[in-house]
């Protein structure tokens, strides 16, 4: 492992002291949990010379927010959230998609920000050396000819084609939830859509935060729909694998008529998929299976798949159906 | 879980006790061979080639070794030749045996990506580690072949395969006749990935130099074999070399052959003059202990009306390396199970930039009996029998290859107690549905050969005068439970209770034994343990009734019975005295003996087999394209059961293998460069607790008087035979759908059509 150097912010001053730490020096990274950081650091794909261990720093907890909303704070763990009485009433989606992401030591040490921040399992940008846009811009992508089974069929580019990781994303997409964060000298607030980047031209660019800048917290709306959502998760075995394709959905039906629904997908995007065109097909119409069916088409339509994930969309689109199908049979939460 | 346990015994043999060295395992005091401290120990770290064939233009070390604490940076430029190049034999011949004829770092050539061209050697291994980072290899890249598809038309019938112990063509009878003449016939292909055993130890070897003498440390299934390999290699006499292991990690077969890491190290040692310590990282692992190879097998299968074989053909087809013609051996087994006049087996290889394939875990017989058993229950639906009965009318009680009678059977038992265990009966009816579940039933007979070493193996017994027993015997611990087996054996034959026995193994100073391979570890280790305990009790015995001192003076040895350490008459059990006794009498601190067993003579009027049967109970989401195994039920007859708990855990792990290879394990070659694209854990898949389903163990009881003493057939392997096809019989049982390829994963599911059947 190279040589790096370490420090250790704690206290209420402390998280000025960490962001201004690493906004002034461009080989300085943020430490939270650990658990994709070091990884790469042993892999070579991330080479900061410093290291801020920020898990001291006062930003965990669950806090209820004036409008009903849930402020999730940046450090705390996925398993304190998963666990969160009020995420299993009002967000039984998000409360799902922790636990059935990762194994439970991981989601001991992991946090929500750096859930937020973790990077791509693609094996060409994890081996550093392969063709990798993402890694090194202008590169090439290796995947795309390469082995790519678990690579997005959906808001792909010629640069890139690696999947969002994230299960937890996937659902905090469909409720669009606010990421918060600080810098030196402000404190900003992006919408989650705007918050993942869709690879483009500039892969290398997964988020819109300026180096040095630390996401605070996640601000969860509850809307009432969600109280009836879950996250189905297909994978090869039972647990501790990324998804081949989620669901996070939630649906509100009244009169047999769909008259609200959340819909994200896992596993199949470059980015925690938002199903847009999925509710537009869906709202106000029939809560049936034939109109389901229908909506899914409509999502992934424009899926752009290789010789070794071509089942994507396909599955894609039974997972989503089946979703709603089981959210409109018994309500289940699971 | 449920087990039935072997009939109930008298004496420590059979009995489940647990493991004698768990406690040491369990609070980490067990050391492994990267664990062992040295005074003065250094680290090595090496450097995989980044192209698959080609030539090493230029190495720029500079940087590297200017880096803290690097003692050294060896490459073939300066790493020295090797004496030479032993060939390849199993390690079971208890001999040399490298895991390829090929040694690395003596020239520019590279045949395979990962090769190891440097090795840096540093006072620490994170500085090791870095510093292997900053060798500067330049390459001149040549196209390379790494799989079937690129290198079919290449492909080649070797004379033999498997270190030249199988021959390349097999055939009896008339197959071509026989086939024309069948009433049903059965042609199909099945695909495998290739696989890799990704044991919890990662290969690795600790070494330092006395003068002349060098001890190891290192990971492997035969220290023998480490030892014999490496005095190969340096060309050092082999009573110089000691080596030691104590306890492996897990192998699978990733250990049972020596590959480069333990001489490379007793050349960094050489070289830096220090203890060097050289771990394999997992991604090291990966072209670094050989794999099970990427493999096609067409199988076609004649029968008559009533499903009774009268032709069976087998091809496999595989990639070897450039130096050995390696294929696991598929065809045999599936050659042997049932009775066919004629018989026809091809192995075609092709060349390819990897290493040398190697054993792993029931190496062949898992995917020839894939291949079998699959067709099998085609047939059955062919001819419209249930898919047991077309088994047991294919029943033999000869080897169909020799013609010799088994030594021991027990086939038609497993599949009748198998069935029964499973509830055989639901499977003539459609598939049951639990929700969006189809369930389905499907069973497959199992069957391992039962190997032997080549030579005579050795162990040693010594009584002390306080009434403890010491035996030794040169065998590793894989994890496996031998020492806790080797325990009871001695404590049995010596007549003693358990606690007063301890047996050591691991290291070769101790009396030789053949690497323990192939699930022949415990019957040729327990033979030769039960002799030299038997012969140290028969030389007690006779001490005891020669002398003038004893209660026994005078008796019959034939009349004398040991229990808990006391000989007594057998007649008059009051008349009699302890171990301890006679030898503290007698001023005696300890009395000691040897023993030995060689295999029976290759023409033995016998052929070998354990038999066994699988039973799968699988729940399939055809939507979704999910397969997730609910139950599993193995019935064996393994011979003589030493231990019941740590049969029942090799057979249940093996069984949970069987699920792993039927529905997750997938090693993808990268065909571009030429290197393993999944190279980790995280994306190398193997079931977590959460796959492991209901695992019902069953042992049917078979004596066998020919294999060794105990009539002990092996537990490690039978186990995983038979598992995925009795797995992709039950998928088609679910959703009447046959799939031909290991693993069968979500996408061959979902391939199937549109939706579940209603």
């Amino acid at each position: 492992m190279r040589p790096i150097s370490y420090v250790r912010t704690e206290g209420a001053d402390g998280i000025d002291r960490a962001v201004g730490l690493v906004t002034a020096d461009p080989d300085s990274h943020f430490l939270a949990g650990g658990t994709t950081e070091v990884d790469l650091l042993r892999q070579h794909v991330l080479a900061p010379n410093r290291l801020v261990d920020i898990n001291r720093l006062p930003l965990s907890g669950v806090e209820e927010l004036p409008d009903g909303g849930l402020r999730i704070g940046a450090l705390t763990r996925m398993s304190e959230v998963a666990a969160a009485p009020a995420v299993q009433e009002r967000l039984p989606m998000v409360a799902r998609a922790l636990v059935l992401g990762a194994s439970a030591q991981l989601r001991h040490m992991a946090s929500m920000g750096g859930n937020m921040m973790q990077k791509v399992r693609c094996g060409y940008y994890r081996d550093g050396e392969s063709p990798c846009n993402k890694r090194e811009p202008g590169a090439g992508c290796a995947a795309l000819g390469g082995v790519s089974r678990t690579h997005a069929v959906l808001g792909t580019s010629e640069h890139c084609i690696a999947t969002h990781p994230s299960d937890v994303a996937v659902p905090l997409v469909a409720l669009d939830a606010v990421i918060r964060t600080r810098t030196a000298d402000s404190e900003r607030a992006y919408a989650i859509d705007e918050f993942f980047l869709p690879p483009g031209d500039t892969p290398d660019r997964e988020h819109p935060l300026t180096h040095g800048e630390l996401i605070t917290a996640i601000d969860v709306p509850t809307p009432p729909l969600a109280r009836r959502s879950l996250y189905l998760k297909v994978r090869d075995r039972e647990s501790y694998e990324f998804a081949l394709v989620s669901v996070a959905a939630a649906l509100e039906v009244r009169d047999g008529k769909v008259s609200g629904v959340r819909i994200a997908l896992g596993g199949v995007g470059t980015r925690p998929w938002r199903a847009r065109r999925a509710e537009d097909a869906l709202v106000g119409g029939p809560a049936t299976t034939a109109s389901f069916d229908l909506a899914a088409r409509a999502e992934l339509a424009e899926a752009r798949t290789t010789p070794m994930n071509a089942f994507k969309p396909e599955l894609a689109r039974r997972t989503l159906v089946r979703a709603l199908e089981t959210l409109t049979r018994d309500g289940s939460q699971s | 879980m449920t087990t039935t346990a072997p009939t109930p015994v008298d004496g420590p043999i059979g009995r489940p006790l647990d493991r004698v060295e768990g406690h040491a395992k369990v609070t980490g005091t067990a050391r492994y061979a990267a664990e062992v401290p040295l005074p003065g120990l250094t680290h090595a770290v090496l450097v995989g080639a980044r192209v698959a064939r080609g030539r090493i233009t230029s190495i720029d070390a500079a940087e590297a070794e200017r880096a803290e604490g690097v003692l050294a940076v060896l490459t073939h430029e300066n790493l020295g030749k090797i004496a030479a190049q032993p060939p390849l034999l199993p390690s079971l011949a208890g001999s040399v045996a490298p895991g390829e004829t090929f040694f690395p770092m003596q020239g520019d050539e590279i045949h395979y990506a990962g090769q190891h061209v440097a090795l840096v050697v540093a006072d620490t291994y994170e500085r090791a580690l870095h510093a292997s980072r900053l060798v500067r290899i330049s390459y001149a890249e040549e196209p390379s072949v790494t799989v079937i598809d690129q290198g079919r038309d290449q492909a080649y019938e070797p004379e033999a395969i498997f270190a030249g112990f199988v021959p390349g063509r097999t055939e009896r009878g008339d197959v071509e006749a026989a086939l024309g003449a069948a009433d049903v016939t059965v042609d199909r292909t099945f695909t495998f990935a290739a696989n890799h055993h990704n044991p919890i130890e990662t290969s690795a070897a600790t070494a330092y130099w006395e003068g002349d003498r060098l001890t190891l440390h290192d990971t492997t299934q035969g220290v023998t074999a480490t030892q014999h390999t490496v005095a190969a290699l340096l060309g050092v006499p082999h009573t110089r070399i000691r080596v030691i292991g104590h306890f492996t990690g897990g192998s699978f077969g990733g250990k049972a052959m020596v590959w480069h890491h333990p001489a490379l190290a007793a050349l960094a040692a050489r070289k830096v003059g220090r203890p060097v310590r050289l771990a394999l990282t997992r991604e090291q692992m990966f072209v670094g202990c050989g794999h099970r190879e990427e493999q096609e097998q067409r199988l076609t299968l004649g029968a008559d009306k009533e499903g009774r074989l009268v032709a069976l053909r087998h091809h496999k087809l595989s990639p070897t390396s450039p130096f050995d013609h390696w294929a696991e051996p598929s065809l045999g087994v599936a050659g042997q199970l049932y009775a066919c006049p004629n018989y026809e087996g091809v192995y075609r290889l092709i060349r390819a930039n990897t290493t040398t394939p190697t054993f792993m875990r029931c190496p062949g017989e898992a995917t020839g009996l894939f291949a079998l058993e699959t067709a099998m229950d085609e047939l059955a639906e062919r001819v419209d029998l249930d898919p047991l009965e077309l088994r047991l009318r294919n029943y033999t009680e000869n080897d169909p290859a020799s013609g010799r009678p088994w030594s021991s059977n027990g086939l038609r038992e497993c599949l009748e107690r198998g069935a029964e265990r499973i509830g055989w009966e639901r499977r003539a009816a459609p598939p049951a549905r639990d929700g969006d579940w189809l369930i389905g039933l499907g069973m497959a007979a199992s069957a391992y050969p039962v190997y032997g070493p080549n030579n005579p193996q050795r162990a040693r017994a010594r009584l002390y005068a306080d009434g403890t027993a010491v035996v030794q015997a040169a065998v590793t611990d894989i994890g496996t439970g031998v020492l806790t087996v080797m325990t009871q054996v001695a404590a049995e034959a010596l007549g003693l209770p358990v606690e007063r026995c301890r047996f050591e193994g691991g290291d070769t100073d101790l009396p030789n034994v053949a690497a323990a391979v192939g699930s022949s570890g415990a019957g040729m280790v327990s033979a030769t343990v039960h002799a030299a305990a038997s012969a140290l009790r028969e030389q007690l015995v006779a001490r005891a009734v020669g002398d003038e001192g004893s209660p026994l003076h005078g008796a019959d040895p034939a009349d004398v019975d040991v229990r808990d350490g006391r000989m007594v008459l057998r007649d008059a059990p009051g008349t009699g005295e302890d171990y301890a006794e006679l030898l503290q009498r007698n001023f005696l601190p300890d009395m000691e003996a040897t023993g030995s067993w060689g295999p029976p003579p290759q023409d033995a009027p016998f052929a070998s087999m354990t038999f066994g049967a699988q039973f799968a109970e699988v729940a399939v989401d055809p939507v979704l394209g999910l397969v997730r195994v609910r139950r599993l039920a193995g019935a064996f007859a393994p011979g003589r059961v030493l231990n019941a708990k740590t049969a029942r855990s090799q057979l249940m792990g093996g069984m949970i293998w069987g699920l792993s290879q039927a529905l997750l394990e997938a090693t993808h070659m990268e065909p571009r460069t030429g290197r393993w694209a999944n190279a980790s854990l995280g994306e190398y898949l193997v079931p977590v607790n959460a796959d492991a389903p209901d695992v019902d163990v069953d042992f049917i009881e078979v004596q066998d008087t020919v294999v060794n003493p105990l009539g002990v057939k092996g537990v490690g392997e039978v186990g995983q035979a038979g598992v995925a096809p009795a797995i992709a019989n039950a998928i088609h049982h679910a959703i009447g759908r046959r799939l031909r390829k290991l693993p069968i994963t979500i996408e061959d599911i979902v391939a199937g059509g549109d939706e579940a059947p209603q």
